[in-house]
């Protein structure tokens, strides 16, 4: 069985299409949604109406901080993106916002767990930075491997049976086993608004058999994402970052 | 999870469809089992690590190393994998089993004749280049890692503490203490440099040391204390030890030893390629001194210390692509000129962006199949010399620096092999050479560059002069000087 997961969209309708089409080409047979489906970007109603049709589909979607916000006001959020969560509430539909909150923020499933932040205290929306943040979600679990977003910012970690740590970027497009001997935090980067210098959307695979997982970029329209922030009366910079990648 | 593995690892139980035989090793880290299978025809050994309690935990990691990175390699100078165990029912990796002994069984025969030594350095070097080529450093070069195909090619085993550039790292935090064989390990993994593959030529030139000269550089010290000494302690030069070293070995040892990985081999086809033509080694001072530094050298290094440290992560694949062999393939015949100046443009580009670029400039002389090679002219002069001083003179401009450029005269019926073969063997990155319009040139020399283009085991530049040049060379049928004289005077309507 092939995963394929997705964190932090934020609403940027040209990256997950784009994703999804790539996933759909490497033969991905679940579909995972990490969370903040909404958040930053100009088309929320697409977004949540595409993981409410996944999900009727057999997707599993955990609910991220932005998409928390809808229903429960953040006061810890920046003035730009509260900014959009504002205009982000007052586009969706009820449905809509009812399907955002009721997502669980958590998911397990065989030897796997799905949470946006992190493990320790999901909904304290910690970020996982550095091996020590990751040790702490990972002595929060029993499972071998969690999977996450939320840095927007891939990343993998390791814990031997010793506990000790490892830390790694993950290298485009090269498979990485995901050994049994040892547990594992893989930190997704974001669909819809990277942050590691890389404009294109950042997305991944895991093929269960091999216990691989494939980091992937996916080159995608940024202009018209970009074009459409703007269009929308949101903050330029959330359109120039998306030209940048950070 | 351990009294199982224990229980399954006898003779005749079968894992995987692996069928084990007899215990071949016992090592502290883990037992090598000869296995077979059903459908491979190749000798097998089963490495099984050593899990039980109380163990050394790096044996888990290096195993678990060892099973990340095996799979991906591939080529001859690596034993080719056939399957791996996970540590959920019992962990293993099957590999094909090189047969014969490592080059430990040959401690006992140093010093080796300079000769035969320089051989087996240049197959190692050969094998880390296909080796640093999949983006992976050794880490644990030395004569217990090595065996040889019956083919010749060195073959590296034991990827316990390799690193992979594109996997994570399992041993970087694993211990407080660089992991590693003491007397070949380079002074930067000292300092917890674990991603510069030139970390694997200093190993090599421990080897090549100690195969030379009956001695290690470095002695036999396991303690870190002992250890750190080399971060700043140059050892002492082999003609010191030897009288009778030969300069260009020398120069060769000393420069995988430098303290700074920069100031080593840019990469180990760099080395093979001096190991493979001796006669073309630079020398310098490095290879005909007889002392260590000067104290005040030693004193400055040891205490500054942490002045040389700032590292950047290295990338092992821009590292090598950034220090190519080109081969540039010339004809130094008259009427070449255009094309030879075309060439010189397009190395000269390649040359301009990779300051670490080396250029070999060879030059094929067309044997007839019935003639008997005469290396004298009708005058009486050396025609391989003449070829020599010509590429020389070609390459001149580019004012490379010491070592940085080599020239080969070779002879051959087919030209267009012997380039692909000097590729071959020199692990050439990049060959440049011109393709010939002149139809009677061509007829000699039966489309060269086509073959090489077609055939060759790397990138291939295939230069033609300029449109002007070629106009100016076109309406020619023995009117070519007619045709050039005409382009040099100065048209009369100009006044």
């Amino acid at each position: 069985m092939r995963l394929a997961l997705f964190a932090d969209i934020h609403a940027n309708r040209q990256a997950f299409a784009a994703c999804l089409e790539a996933a759909r080409v490497r033969g991905a047979e679940r579909l995972i949604c990490l969370g903040d489906i909404v958040g930053y970007g100009a088309d929320p109603e697409w977004a949540v109406d595409t993981v409410i049709d996944l999900v009727a589909k057999g997707a599993i979607a955990v609910r991220g901080n932005h998409d928390n916000a809808i229903g429960t006001p953040s006061d810890s959020m920046n003035a730009e993106a509260q900014a959009v969560i504002d205009w982000t509430r007052g586009r969706l539909s009820a449905e809509q916002r009812r399907f955002l909150a009721a997502l669980a923020i958590l998911r397990e499933e065989d030897n796997r767990l799905y949470v946006h932040s992190e493990a320790s205290d999901p909904a304290k929306w910690r970020y996982v930075r550095d091996t020590s943040d990751a040790a702490r979600s990972m002595m929060a679990t029993e499972l071998q491997i969690t999977f996450c977003g939320h840095t927007h910012r891939p990343g993998l970690y390791s814990m031997s049976s010793a506990a000790k740590m490892t830390s790694f970027v993950p290298t485009t497009s090269v498979p990485v086993q995901l050994l049994t001997g040892r547990r594992w935090l893989a930190v997704l980067g974001s669909v819809g608004q990277p942050r590691d210098g890389d404009p294109a959307a950042s997305f991944a695979m895991y093929d269960m058999a091999s216990r691989e997982i494939t980091y992937l970029r996916v080159p995608y329209d940024v202009e018209t994402a970009a074009a459409r922030i703007r269009a929308n009366g949101l903050p330029y910079w959330l359109a120039d970052r998306l030209l940048i990648g950070r | 999870m351990t009294n199982v593995a224990a229980l399954a690892m006898q003779p005749g139980a079968e894992i995987d469809g692996f069928t084990i035989g007899e215990c071949v090793h016992r090592g502290g880290m883990a037992t090598l089992w000869s296995v077979t299978h059903p459908g491979i025809d190749v000798p097998l050994l089963m490495k099984v690590p050593r899990i039980s309690e109380g163990e050394d935990p790096a044996a888990i990691v290096s195993f678990e190393m060892e099973q990340m990175i095996l799979p991906r390699l591939s080529g001859p100078h690596v034993p080719a994998c056939f399957g791996t165990g996970d540590f959920e029912r019992q962990a293993y990796v099957v590999m094909e089993r090189i047969p014969g002994q490592t080059l430990y069984k040959r401690l006992g025969e140093l010093p080796m004749p300079y000769e035969e030594a320089r051989g087996i350095a240049g197959k190692i070097a050969a094998a880390l280049a296909g080796l640093h080529r999949q983006n992976v450093i050794h880490h644990d070069i030395k004569p217990s890692s090595i065996m040889f195909r019956e083919g010749g090619e060195a073959v590296l085993i034991d990827f316990g503490l390799a690193h992979h550039n594109h996997l994570p790292d399992l041993l970087q935090e694993e211990f407080r203490l660089p992991y590693g064989t003491a007397p070949y390990m380079a002074p930067e993994r000292l300092l917890g440099v674990r991603d510069d593959p030139r970390s694997d030529l200093f190993s090599l030139g421990v080897l090549l040391y100690f195969f030379t000269t009956g001695v290690r550089p470095f002695g036999e010290t396991e303690s870190l204390r002992g250890m750190r000494r080399r971060l700043w302690r140059d050892p002492y030069p082999p003609r010191k030890l030897r009288a009778d070293y030969p300069p260009w070995l020398q120069e060769i040892v000393l420069r995988c030893l430098e303290i700074q990985p920069s100031a080593r081999y840019p990469t180990a086809a760099q080395l093979a390629f001096d190991l493979t033509h001796p006669e073309q080694v630079k020398l310098t001072a490095r290879g005909l001194r007889i002392k260590r530094d000067p104290i005040g050298t030693v004193w400055r290094r040891r205490f500054n210390l942490g002045a040389v440290q700032p590292h950047a992560k290295s990338n092992v694949a821009a590292q090598l692509a950034a220090s190519p062999i080109v081969a540039v393939a010339l004809d130094t015949g008259d009427g070449s000129e255009a094309l030879n100046e075309a060439i010189r443009i397009t190395a000269g580009q390649v040359l301009s962006t990779l300051p670490s670029a080396r250029l070999a400039c060879v030059n094929v002389l067309k044997l007839n199949r019935l003639s008997i090679d005469r290396t004298l002219d009708e005058q009486g002069q050396n025609k391989h010399v003449d070829r020599l001083v010509a590429l020389q003179h070609w390459a001149r401009p580019f004012r490379l620096e010491e070592g940085r450029l080599t020239v080969h005269a070779l002879e051959a019926i087919d030209p267009g092999a012997a380039i692909l073969e000097f590729a071959a063997v020199n692990l050439v990155d990049h060959i440049i050479l011109g393709a010939r319009r002149n139809s009677m040139m061509r007829a000699l020399l039966g489309g060269v560059s086509a073959k090489v283009a077609s055939e060759a085991p790397c990138t291939v530049t295939v230069v033609r002069p300029s449109r002007l040049a070629q106009q100016a060379n076109t309406g020619e049928s023995g009117g070519t000087d007619h045709t050039k004289d005409e382009a040099a005077v100065t048209p009369r309507e100009m006044f």
